[in-house]
């Protein structure tokens, strides 16, 4: 029995430790690596201690010019700025595709559920890339979306109001940045979506119907507060990554369409500036820590319910 | 017409205009790599040489046989570290720093891959600095592509884990299994689905990555996606097109055959629980 009991432990010690350990290590270890770094001093390619004890004296030396930096220079506030308007804005566009496309989805035939939930699955297994590299041939000129676009007139209204440079012209611009996000991203809005609406209970709408309210206030007073748990997680999902999305503005975004992934690449491979890359990392993730933490507390309570 | 119906219609209509956008670009890319020309978006008939071209394209075929390689071991590494992690969240429900597990699990699914490419670098390079060791290259890339498999396979194997019938373990317990008997024998067989899924999810994963892998490659790892991004930026490729159709098709050919099999097993428990009930 006590040998039993003692082999459970170690068990248990193993099967917790092992990826404890990896996420020590590979997740948490080099954040705080970064955050290190963000303060250090670089002397040719090695960095200054940041405790010294010299002469009887004990030094802490923190440079926090990479911090001043990101504060005074107007081009990392403006990029930062431009970075969270622009997942923004893809994560309404996401709403507002996604959630009439989720709703409709659960409320079709049971037995076609299965397969319009691996129909939304599918693009997922094939490359992200290729289908954002997709939309480069769809937009530019002569591309099937470019041409119904302009055949239709729509290309004048982008232009009036700023979102592409000159009619007729799509790609490399806030359109066609926001346009590929939204594509891209709008899986992982409609899958939370549809797994909190399929489960609703609607005999709660057939007792608003029976109490004389419309579907359409219906609709409002009840599915959509019932469903906030899935809104906020689809948004999450949506908003965080493209604040630092860096492959979908190098492909389909332009000059005006400088996102801070870029920015902090830059300083990384051309500049060779450590700290700057870090500072610059550590700014990008205080940025997303609130929408992270507001996301973390949902998914515990999503599945705290599901049990 | 009636509200209802109208209201039916225009479902239908949103769902199908929905699926035109998700699938437009795939469409698109599939089908001019048969156009005969070297303008893009211009149409001048059907050719295969795009993909003859691929047979000699010595760079895609070495960044391909690599990304398989890294993209085989992710999903071995991941199903295995996503288990062990599963498991804790399911079955552990106290022990020394929970909190800060559940965080670390979930959080490379949402942090953007810029920061988490960085920081695993320069840590990497620190270390390397410290003991020679490792060389960036295909190790240092698998290390960081299974920091996001592992999250992913976390998730997709959680789930499974969580719906299990735990009185089935208990049952086991109860006649004498020792635990490694009981997870071998009833837990292992149960979840074993959700790993297959899980090792497809981090292999295809893995097989797109583009930003990790430029933070953590070295000279002469450059991996297929780090080959298809650099001849993307440039402009339109139509030996990017024929490279898309290829994994289109044998994504679909391995979509198709696990339905198949998934609906086939389905079946067979169906019947197997009919037969037991009658018994």
């Amino acid at each position: 029995m006590l040998q039993r009991l003692r082999s459970l432990a170690t068990g248990r010690t193993a099967v917790i430790g092992v990826p404890y350990l990896w996420l020590l290590v590979f997740f948490l270890l080099p954040f705080l690596i970064v955050a290190r770094i963000s303060v250090s001093e670089m002397e040719n390619v090695a960095f200054k201690d940041l405790v010294s004890f010299k002469d009887g004296l004990l030094q802490l030396s923190l440079k926090f010019s990479g911090y001043q930096f990101i504060a005074e220079d107007s081009l990392y506030f403006d990029t930062y700025l431009r970075s969270v308007q622009y997942a923004a804005a893809t994560t309404l566009l996401c709403l507002g595709i996604g959630y009439p496309f989720a709703y409709f989805m659960a409320r079709a035939k049971l037995t076609a559920q299965p397969a319009l939930l691996m129909l939304v699955m599918l693009p997922f297994w094939t490359s992200f890339l290729l289908r954002v590299y997709a939309w480069k041939g769809l937009l530019s000129e002569g591309g099937w979306v470019a041409d119904v676009i302009v055949g239709l007139g729509l290309d004048q209204l982008l232009f009036a109001t700023g979102l592409i440079e000159a009619p007729g012209r799509l790609m490399n611009t806030p359109f066609s940045l926001v346009l590929g996000m939204t594509y891209t991203y709008l899986p992982f809005m409609i899958l939370p979506l549809y797994a909190n609406l399929a489960k609703m209970d609607l005999r709660l709408l057939e007792a608003a119907s029976d109490l004389g309210a419309t579907a359409w206030v219906a609709f409002w007073k009840i599915t959509v507060p019932l469903s906030k748990a899935g809104i906020i997680a689809g948004s999450m999902l949506v908003f965080i990554p493209c604040v630092g999305e860096f492959v979908i503005p190098e492909l389909l975004g332009g000059p005006r369409t400088l996102m801070i992934g870029r920015v902090m690449w830059d300083e990384f491979f051309s500049n060779n500036d450590w700290p700057m890359a870090s500072s610059v990392a550590v700014v990008m993730v205080l940025l997303i820590i609130v929408p992270l933490a507001i996301f973390n507390k949902y998914q515990a309570e999503a599945q705290e319910a599901r049990r | 017409m009636n509200a209802a119906t109208i209201n039916r219609w225009f479902g239908r209509g949103w769902l199908g205009a929905g699926f035109v956008f998700l699938y437009l670009p795939i469409v698109a890319l599939v089908l001019y790599s048969f156009n005969d020309s070297p303008i893009p978006n211009a149409w001048r008939g059907f050719t295969l040489k795009w993909y003859t071209a691929l047979a000699s394209d010595n760079e895609m075929l070495a960044g391909l046989w690599l990304s398989l390689k890294i993209a085989f071991l992710t999903a071995c590494g991941s199903v295995v570290l996503g288990t062990l992690a599963a498991f804790t969240l399911v079955k552990y429900k106290r022990f020394a720093g929970r909190t800060l597990f559940s965080g670390m699990v979930n959080a490379p699914l949402v942090m953007p891959e810029v920061v988490v490419g960085l920081s695993l670098l320069l840590m990497l390079v620190s270390v390397q600095r410290a003991i020679g060791f490792p060389e960036r290259g295909q190790m240092t890339i698998w290390i960081g592509h299974m920091l996001l498999g592992m999250a992913y396979a976390t998730v997709v194997i959680q789930a499974r884990l969580q719906d299990l019938n735990p009185q089935l373990e208990e049952a086991a317990m109860d006649l004498g299994a020792r635990p490694h008997q009981v997870f071998y024998l009833v837990t292992l067989p149960m979840i074993t689905q959700s790993m297959l899924s899980a090792w497809l999810l981090t292999f295809t994963l893995s097989l797109d990555d583009v930003v990790l892998s430029a933070f953590l490659s070295g000279p002469g790892a450059t991996t297929m996606p780090l080959v298809i991004f650099s001849r993307a930026r440039l402009g339109l490729n139509p030996s990017v097109n024929a490279v898309a159709t290829i994994i289109v098709v044998i994504v679909a050919i391995g979509v198709l055959m696990a339905s198949y099999l998934i609906a086939r097993a389905e079946r067979q428990r169906t019947l197997e629980m009919a037969a037991a009930n009658r018994a």
